[in-house]
């Protein structure tokens, strides 16, 4: 006879918590967490009360209070009337457009560079090594600053293009006007304009919606569809009868009619910039801060990201090109069809870091007189408030919160491009 | 840039409270040597000279308050500041005192928790332009392209003139006075603006001085002094009376050259309380009697180091104007020492 018992429970005692090895790494890892946190409190508790001791507690007011400065470039509205939360969004604009832009053009010099530089051609291969070598290995502020000075000390003066013997003159049909100051180019205007949503009243996040944009971006939307469509039947009638019907001028009148009827219904035109008193008026003002920190922020980056594509087209073997060849495919189709689609799985993520450094080494911007969100809210406000701890934690907020995007969003490209496995 | 005002908020944070508690004389004392904040480069009021050594109106107060605390108008340590680092830098104690041609104002006073002591110079923001360009007034500078220092009160006060004249401009921030100096003259900005003394040291320093006019617009007030944090009084009163003394002392008389004659006794009580021969002032203060006498050697009463560094001899040439003793119809006027 047997005695069905069961196996002796085991109660749980608090010394396994150190003894046993199922629950000892849970205990440190519980441990150190409350450490850590207790640490993170001290430090906070300590800053709190000592700010208090000052008599500067923290507290955001300052943001609902007038600014006081101007800011040369702005995209939104504003004066030195608006309060200082404006002037931060104004600045984060100007750090997005710097990051945007700096971003396509690195990638684009980069990836140019990066192909380049395994030329066969001798020549070609070394200038790409000498211009990689050179601009990742001197920091990105000299650059900056280099660019900046070489702007506004060669390039010709405002005063040069006064008077009855102008030494200077302006380019292309007198549309663009290159000076030490920046770059004057002709600025789409409408004449018969349909106006702007005006969003959020009058708080200092208000910004318009031109609707004229609104209609060239819809009307494109439609001509991009329909063109797809076009190209999806003759795909079809391809597969049906082995004859691809002729299809390029339906696809460029889709693409420009309904565009320029567009145009010509809103009385598009150009402003071109004009020399009145003792600037360019008119125009869209491209300025040597941005230009110059545009330029040198897009070079630097690019020599990294030129590293990047070699290595991704390294790492695609030999055969793979060789295949290609073996098929009878151009050395260029074989790049852009064999090669770099693999390679791009392997570019893609240390791009993210680059795109990351990119947008993070804007910050650099107050060194050229360029405003960006460290010059606003990290700058000027920062300054005439004196509220540094709010500014700094408000700026790396603003700064870690478009990382993230950026990260999102690459990483959501890299999901799309990755090698499905199955 | 950004770093070190993290660096800076986080000491202020760590630091602030005990600097606060214990006495910043004693602490000076103890270290042997004051830490003074001083403008990057200035010329005249606070610049480097050929040698490294540090020279100037400004300088002339952190060495006159050495002299008083310590016995030694060379034991200074310049700590060179931007408009944007200077106030980080005196509230988390890297810096005793403050003499950076820095305006008195009331948010700086009241909220950013400075005492500032006095006024050493009596300043308003003006306009530098080419003779070429033919302005005669501010008020023509409508679409100009104006360089200015980030950071202080002129980028304040030009943002409200042009707004109150409706007229129109183009602001370009620059750091420090020295690339302002570049942009101006490369001709990337028409107009430079800071305190008028700031123009002339500026345009001193400039190839052909001549080429430069300044604006007859004075647009604002811009009382300059040295300043010290908020909640040491002591080490307030001490900065303010070595300031008080050179001033006064130039009211009595008093110069770097008779001031060893003076100071074995004279007729007059005042100086004598002054220097130290009669009364105990400098006891009050927590210094040696002689302090004052010391203060007025290390570079010679206020219009001694007014004459030497941007008077009307050198190459700033300003007039003494406002900054005249009120003896002869100026605003510089010490309270009595009594």
């Amino acid at each position: 006879m047997t005695t069905l018992t069961d196996p002796p429970k085991e109660s749980f005692r608090l010394s396994m918590l150190i003894y046993d090895s199922r629950y000892r790494s849970m205990t440190i890892q519980v441990v150190a967490m409350i450490f850590f946190m207790l640490v993170a409190a001290w430090l906070l508790n300590n800053a709190i009360i000592n700010l208090n001791t000052l008599g500067k507690p923290i507290s955001f007011k300052f943001l609902s209070n007038p600014a006081g400065y101007d800011i040369n470039q702005r995209l939104l509205d504003y004066s030195s009337r608006d309060i200082n939360l404006r002037a931060a969004l104004i600045g984060l604009l100007n750090t997005l457009v710097v990051a945007v832009l700096g971003c396509i053009t690195a990638t684009i010099i980069g990836v140019i560079v990066g192909v380049l530089r395994l030329s066969s051609n001798w020549l070609v291969a070394r200038i790409m090594t000498v211009y990689v070598e050179m601009f990742r290995n001197v920091p990105v502020l000299l650059w900056i600053i280099l660019a900046w000075a070489i702007l506004s000390e060669s390039l010709p003066k405002i005063k040069s293009f006064r008077g009855e013997n102008a030494t200077s003159s302006m380019s292309l049909f007198d549309s663009v006007a290159i000076t030490n100051r920046g770059i004057y180019i002709p600025e789409p205007l409408f004449s018969r304009s349909l106006g702007n949503i005006h969003l959020l009243g009058d708080s200092g996040l208000r910004f318009d919606i031109s609707i004229d944009l609104i209609a060239i971006v819809v009307v494109l939307a439609l001509s991009i569809f329909g063109m797809r469509k076009v190209t999806a039947r003759a795909n079809a009638v391809q597969e049906a009868t082995g004859d691809r019907p002729t299809t390029w001028y339906i696809q460029l009148g889709i693409l420009f009619v309904p565009m320029i009827a567009l145009l010509v219904a809103l009385g598009f035109h150009l402003g071109l910039p004009e020399l009145k008193g003792f600037n360019f008026k008119g125009g869209t003002h491209l300025r040597n801060s941005l230009i110059a920190l545009w330029l040198a922020l897009s070079l630097y980056t690019a020599a990294f990201i030129a590293e990047i594509v070699r290595g991704g087209i390294m790492a695609i073997s030999k055969g793979q090109s060789e295949a290609a060849a073996a098929l009878g495919l151009r050395p260029n189709r074989t790049m852009s069809l064999v090669i770099l689609p693999q390679a791009l799985r392997v570019i893609i993520p240390p791009m993210i870091s680059n795109y990351l450094n990119l947008t993070k080494n804007s910050s650099l911007a107050i060194a050229v007189g360029y405003f960006d969100l460290t010059g606003t809210l990290g700058g000027v406000t920062l300054n005439q408030t004196g509220r540094e701890l709010e500014c700094v934690l408000l700026l790396m907020l603003v700064y870690l919160v478009i990382s993230l995007l950026i990260s999102a969003v690459m990483n959501w490209y890299n999901k799309r491009v990755e090698l499905v496995e199955r | 840039m950004k770093k070190s005002v993290i660096f800076g908020a986080l000491t202020v944070a760590g630091l602030a409270a005990g600097a606060a508690a214990a006495g910043t004389l004693d602490d000076v004392k103890a270290r042997g040597k004051l830490n003074c904040g001083v403008t990057t480069g200035l010329v005249g009021f606070a610049a480097p000279d050929a040698n490294g050594k540090w020279d100037g109106f400004d300088v002339g107060v952190c060495r006159a308050v050495a002299a008083a605390v310590l016995g030694d108008p060379a034991a200074v340590e310049f700590v060179p500041t931007t408009g944007k680092t200077r106030f980080t830098a005196l509230a988390s104690g890297e810096i005793d005192m403050l003499a950076r041609n820095t305006t008195w104002t009331f948010s700086r006073d009241v909220d950013l928790k400075f005492t500032f002591v006095g006024v050493n110079y009596y300043d308003g923001q003006g306009f530098m332009v080419p003779s070429e360009l033919g302005v005669s007034s501010a008020k023509d500078l409508d679409g100009a392209t104006v360089c200015i220092q980030t950071g202080t009160t002129t980028e304040l006060n030009l943002a409200d003139f042009f707004r109150a004249n409706n007229i129109s401009y183009e602001p370009v921030p620059i750091e420090t006075n020295a690339e302002g100096q570049q942009q101006y003259l490369a001709g990337a900005c028409d107009v430079y603006t800071t305190d008028a003394s700031g123009l002339a040291a500026t345009r001193a320093t400039f190839e052909d001085p001549g080429a430069h006019v300044l604006l007859p617009e004075i647009i604002s007030k811009e009382p300059l002094g040295p300043l010290v944090r908020h909640g040491d009084d002591n080490w307030g009163d001490v900065i303010r009376w070595t300031l008080n003394a050179l001033i006064t002392a130039e009211e009595l008389g008093v110069s770097s050259a008779n001031v060893g004659e003076m100071s074995s006794g004279t007729n007059n009580p005042e100086v004598n309380r002054l220097l130290g021969t009669e009364g105990n002032l400098g006891e009050m203060l927590g210094l040696s009697a002689d302090w004052a006498k010391a203060a007025i050697m290390a570079g010679g009463n206020y219009g001694e180091l007014f004459e030497k560094n941007i008077g009307e001899n050198t190459p700033i040439g300003l007039a003494r104007g406002l900054n005249a003793q009120w003896t002869d119809g100026g605003l510089i006027y010490s309270p009595p020492f009594r």
